[in-house]
Parts: C-alpha cells; structure tokens; sequence
C-alpha cells in the first residue's frame, strides 16, 4: 500500500541544516495498524508527514498505492488528501465556528455532495462513534476526548484508504484515550489501513505492528500478534 | 467532462463551501468583531459620500436660492449692448398666454445712491451717509408670488402696490447688519418707519431740480425723493441683501414715464418641463432677439460654479482617500482575522480542501462586511442625515449648505466601495491561503 525508500528529509535553515531523516525504507501492507514509536526528536511526526502529503521529503521515492506521490502538483496533492487520506491531529484541530457534525461533513461538500446528504452521513458517523446527539455542539461544548473522536469521524467520513494520526491521545486523559484506541481498533478491524504515532506503550496493544525510529532512522519493525 | 465544465465544477465547489464556511465564521464570530468592522465600513462609506456631498451642497444650496430667489428657472436679461430688455411688453403678453409659465416677474434695475441720516444730523455741513446701490423696482404681488421675496424680511414689511413711497433695503448696506463694514461704510440711521433718500439715475423731467443739483455739484442726474423704509431683506443671494427694492408704480411716478422698458424678466415654468426644454419654448417665441435667455443653471454667477468645481475637486480627492484608508483598514482586519485562523486554514487545505475555497470563504466575509456596513450608511444618509441638513443647513456665507447625495452617484460610490472592500479582503487571505500547509498547522 505505501512503500518507502531511501526517504531523507532535511531541514535547511540559512546556514544550519539539520538532517531529521536519515534514509527510511518501508512497507505499510493494506489494513495494517501500524504504529511509529521513538524518542521526542527522533524524527516520527515528520515521517508521518512525507508519507501523508503534508510534506515533500528532501530525497527518497513514496509510493502510495501504485502512484508515485512526489510527482503530484499541488492540485492533485490536494485532491489526494481530500479523497484518499484521513487526518487526526494531536490538538483535534476541529474548526472552532463549525458545529461536530458541519465538521465532520466539510470533506464531503468539498467532493460536491449536496450539504443535505453530507450532512445526513455526517450525522450518522457521529452515531457510530456512540457521540448520538452530539451533532450541534461547537468544538468548545465538546470535551477534549469527544472533540477527538469527532476529529476521527472528519478522517474517516470520506472512507479513506489510510488514515494518520500524530499522537490522537497525546491530550486526552486515560479514558477518553482508551475509548479513542478503542474506536480506531474498531475501525481496523474493519479493514481501515492506519498509521499511528504515539508515545505510550499501552496503546499499541491493538497494533499489528510498531516501527521503533532513532535518530531519524528505523531501528526495529516489531510484529506482534493481531487481535 | 469538458475542461469548462470541469472548471465549473470545482468554482462550484469553491463557492458553496466558500459561502459554508464563509458565511459560518461570520455568524458564529465574535460579534463585536463583526460590528466593529461593520462600523468602520459604514463610516467610510459616510466619509466616502458626506463629505464630498456637503462639498458640493454647499454650493448646490446656493445655486438653489439663486434660482428660487434671484433668476427662475429662466433669466431673461439685457443684450450685451443693450440697456434695456427691448420690447418687454410684448414678451409679457407672451407670457401671459403661455400654459407653461407658472408666474413670472419683472424687473427694472437702475442705479441709485440711498441717502440716510439727514434729518438728525447735528451740523448740517457735515455729508450725510450715503452710498449708491443698485435698486430693484418690482411689482410687489408678481415679484411675491414669483419669488417669495418676503420670506428674507427681517424687519417690517413687503412692499404693497396700494400703498406708495416705500423701499426695502437690503441688510448688508446697513451697518447694523453688515459684516463687511470693512469694505464700504455702511448706513447707520436706517430704520423701518424712517425716511431715506433715494436718487434714481435717469432722464430728470424737472428743469430746477436739475440746476439744483448741477448747483450742488452732482453730476449724477437723477430724481431724487424720500421714501419710508418699509422692511429690511437679509438673504444668502448677496444681490438681494445689497439692493434696494421700490415698487413699479413709484418709479412710474417719479420717472413720469407711462411705458418703461425691464431690465430683467425672472419665470417659473410649471415644473413639467427641464430648464432646457423651457428655454426652447422662450427662444421659439422670438425671445433671443429680445433679451439674453438663461436657464437658472447658465446664470449661475461664475464665481459659484468656479468654487463649486474646486469643492468637487476636494470632495473626489477627500473620496479617494477614504477609499484607500477604508481599504487599508479592510486589509488589515481580514489579515489578522486569517493571521489568528491560520493553523485552522493549514487544518482545512490539509484535509483536502481547496485554496481557492477557503479564499472564496474569506471574500464571502468582506462582501458581508462590505454589504452590512454600506447598508446601515444608507439608511443614516438618507434616513437621517440627508433630512436633517434639510431642517438644519449650514450657515455658510453664501448659501444654506445642504448635504447633496444623489442616488446614482452615491449607489456608483457604494459599489466601487464593494468591490475595493472584497479586493482588500481577497489578498491578505490570499497571502495566508497561499503560505506551506504543514507550517501553518505546525504555526511556525
Ligand atoms: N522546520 C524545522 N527546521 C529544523 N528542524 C526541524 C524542523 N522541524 C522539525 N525539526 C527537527 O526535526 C527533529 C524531529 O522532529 P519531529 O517533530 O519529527 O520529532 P518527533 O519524533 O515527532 O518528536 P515528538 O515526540 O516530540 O513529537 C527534531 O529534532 C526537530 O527539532
Ligand atoms: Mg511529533
């Protein structure tokens, strides 16, 4: 699904460069969960955005299912994202003058389905994620774990083909984290392809797989056993 | 698909989620935000038409007294070398048959020196105050239903044909009145129920009173009578408050002429008609052969129309810069409205939706402001503003100023303020649309 190579990315600043990068190679095989584990610095949420298209690597090719990203213009990097990826932000990064369900529906007007439909779906998301009800509130009459699962229903409403989370439970306390977890395992099993990075042991315990990275290189791919 | 209908397509997009979330930011904003901005663009509007409008109201309100008071709508004066409208009864009797004419009213205009303060003086070797002055000689009750003459009366009465030896005098030849005392030495015993002398200029029928005077060292022909100051004229159209007014009958008498030849012919048309259309209707009638035909606006004195030009000059310059500053503003406030939204700019362009969107969102925004704010400016002008200079106008030396705002011009203005607004809105959200997605969701 994504193969990797040789991927360096380095940061130029007038006279100091700082290489974060250093040559990746991967493959992320369709309906894996996969999570990216290092150290703070070592280079795991710029990694998630070369292969995301947030961010165009210094060297190295990304192959996402068949297509050559880094050969994309703008427009179609755009599209790519609108169409083939989902986002779940550390800080949930919902738009705070949008109601949970306007949010969760923003990717379907902008695919040119007509707000009722959008909205219709967005609202039955929203009953997925168990937040029924929920649908009128703005970003601030949420809590940070309800804000965050609205943020997951904006990533999947348009049924991506990966879906990248930096750190989804980075802000949330233990509950709101396991029910978080809990909603993306949700979504794996059924078949959602998802590459995650996180800091905290305990929630990679529904992945199939966890890539250590050190000093912007991959230390160790750990396979565990699916669940 | 076509490529135009593609194109299409997406600027269909583009719109609908620009006006989603455009429409959205403002709505669920801040709304102090909201009227803030609103405030300001109603303010520049005002600033856009107010000024420059009382500009040229200042001038238009004099234009409009010289026409209500001194010309009409036509002017019907002397030929360059003539001293008299030639045949002006005939052009009377025209007048009087024409439907089109509403009231006319003839003047006769000839100098005359006013003589004052004779009767108290103390030595009678001392010069009486004196001063010559132009004189206007009416029919009281044509000129009155003509022009309204008795509305600048600020003492006394009007002149009445049933009654004789009477005189209005205008407020600026009286020192009591006057603020030019500077200029010329003004009269000083002049008061309603007072006699004055008055000498006409023209031919003198009595022999003696002419050795008289050529004794005396005048060599101003003239007659010269006392009369009994009836009423003192105050009005913004100088030529009135610095002229005398005598009825026709007593300048008959005095001049002992039974048909006398107008100096001046002042019509109103019935209002059906431009001044234009009037003055082709006079001029068919023979009227140029007789006398110099002017719509009010052709006689507007020139000194007026040359400070109504530059007034225009400032009020387009004042206009323009209130353009810019209102642009500027714009600018700046849609800048730091995306500036502060720019991480929620970098989520929205990083989930996939469009630049282009996202900017339509912002204009949408501007188109708002720009709406909003000139709206409530046209209901203050005309609602308020433009009525109340109507009831309160300026006091301005030469005219009661009021505040002109044409509809056509003003509407021109609003939109060119629009359009500049949505401009000024565009780029600053442009800049930021426009900035690396990841560094604006990273804010740094
Ligand atoms: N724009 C930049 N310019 C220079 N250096 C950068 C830039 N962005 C990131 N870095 C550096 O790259 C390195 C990796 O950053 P990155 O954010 O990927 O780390 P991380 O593994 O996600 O850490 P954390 O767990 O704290 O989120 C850091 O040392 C950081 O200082
Ligand atoms: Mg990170």
């Amino acid at each position: 699904m994504i193969t990797v190579k040789n991927l360096t990315k380095t940061y130029t600043n007038g006279e100091i460069v700082t290489p974060v990068l250093k040559g990746i190679d991967m493959d992320i095989k369709h309906g894996e969960f996969i999570a990216i584990m290092g150290k703070s610095g070592a280079g795991k949420s710029t990694l998630l955005y070369q292969i995301s298209l947030l961010d165009k690597p210094t060297e190295g090719t990304i192959n996402v299912n068949g297509i050559d990203i880094l050969n994309l213009s703008e427009t179609e990097r755009t599209q790519f994202r609108l169409k083939r990826l989902g986002y779940i932000f550390q800080d949930y990064a919902l738009v705070p003058e949008l109601t949970a369900e306007e949010n969760v529906a923003i990717p379907l007007l902008m695919q040119g389905i007509d707000s009722n439909k959008a909205k219709g779906k967005a609202r039955h998301i929203i009953d997925s994620i168990d937040m029924v009800g929920k649908y009128t509130n703005r970003p601030n009459q949420l809590s940070g774990g309800q804000q965050q699962r609205i943020s997951i229903a904006r990533a999947i409403v348009q049924e991506p083909e990966i879906l990248f989370a930096d750190e989804p439970t980075a802000n949330l306390d233990s509950a709101s984290s396991e029910q978080v977890i809990e909603l993306m395992r949700d979504l794996h099993k059924k078949g959602q392809t998802i590459v995650m990075v996180t800091h905290e042991p305990e929630y990679t315990k529904y992945c199939d797989r966890i890539i250590y990275l050190e000093d912007g290189k991959i230390v160790s791919h750990d396979y565990k056993i699916s669940t | 698909m076509s490529f135009f209908k593609k194109q299409l397509d997406t600027l269909s997009k583009f719109w609908s989620v620009g006006y989603f979330l455009g429409l959205r930011q403002i709505v669920r904003g801040s709304i102090w935000i909201n009227l803030l901005i609103i405030s300001i663009m109603t303010l520049t509007f005002l600033s856009l038409v107010v000024i420059p409008g009382i500009l040229v109201g200042l001038t238009e309100g004099s234009f409009e007294q010289n026409r209500e008071y001194l010309t009409g709508d036509l002017y019907l004066t002397t030929l360059p070398d003539e001293e008299t409208i030639v045949n002006s009864q005939d052009i009377v009797r025209v007048l009087d048959s024409l439907p089109e004419v509403e009231n006319y009213s003839v003047r006769y205009k000839i100098g005359s020196t006013v003589e004052a303060g004779y009767i108290n003086r103390d030595d009678f070797t001392e010069e009486a105050e004196s001063l010559s002055v132009s004189a206007f000689v009416i029919d009281p009750e044509q000129e009155e239903a003509t022009t309204g003459l008795s509305e600048f009366l600020i003492e006394g009465e009007m002149l009445s044909s049933d009654r004789s030896g009477e005189v209005l005098i205008g407020s600026t030849l009286l020192q009591k009145y006057s603020n030019f005392s500077d200029l010329f030495e003004p009269l000083v015993n002049v008061e309603v129920g007072r006699p004055v002398k008055i000498t006409l200029q023209g031919e003198v029928e009595d022999d003696f009173q002419r050795e008289q005077q050529l004794l005396d060292g005048n060599n101003d022909p003239g007659q010269t009578s006392e009369f009994i100051v009836a009423g003192i004229i105050d009005s913004k159209v100088g030529e009135l408050s610095s002229s005398i007014f005598i009825t026709e009958q007593d300048y008959r008498r005095i001049a002992q002429q039974r048909s006398l030849q107008a100096q001046e012919i002042v019509v109103k048309h019935n209002g059906r008609f431009t001044d234009e259309q009037f003055k082709d209707i006079a001029l068919s009638y023979g009227f140029g052969r007789y006398a110099k035909v002017q719509t009010a606006t052709e006689a507007i004195p020139k000194f007026l129309a040359d400070v109504q030009q530059t007034f225009g000059f400032l009020g387009n310059i004042i206009g323009f810069v209130g353009i810019i500053v209102s642009s500027i503003t714009v600018f700046i406030v849609i800048y730091i409205n995306a500036l502060t939204r720019r991480k929620f700019i970098g989520i929205l362009k990083g989930i996939g939706i469009s630049e282009g969107a996202i900017e339509f969102a912002y204009s949408i925004q501007s188109l708002f402001y720009a709406v909003f704010g000139i709206g409530l400016g046209l209901v203050i002008l005309y609602g308020l503003l433009v009525p109340f200079f109507v009831q309160n106008p300026i006091d301005f030396p030469f005219s009661d100023g009021i505040l002109v705002a044409e509809l056509i011009p003003t509407l021109t203005r609003a939109l060119i303020l629009v359009v500049i607004t949505m401009i000024a809105g565009f780029l600053p959200a442009r800049i930021i649309v426009r900035q690396n997605t990841l560094d604006s969701i990273l804010q740094r």
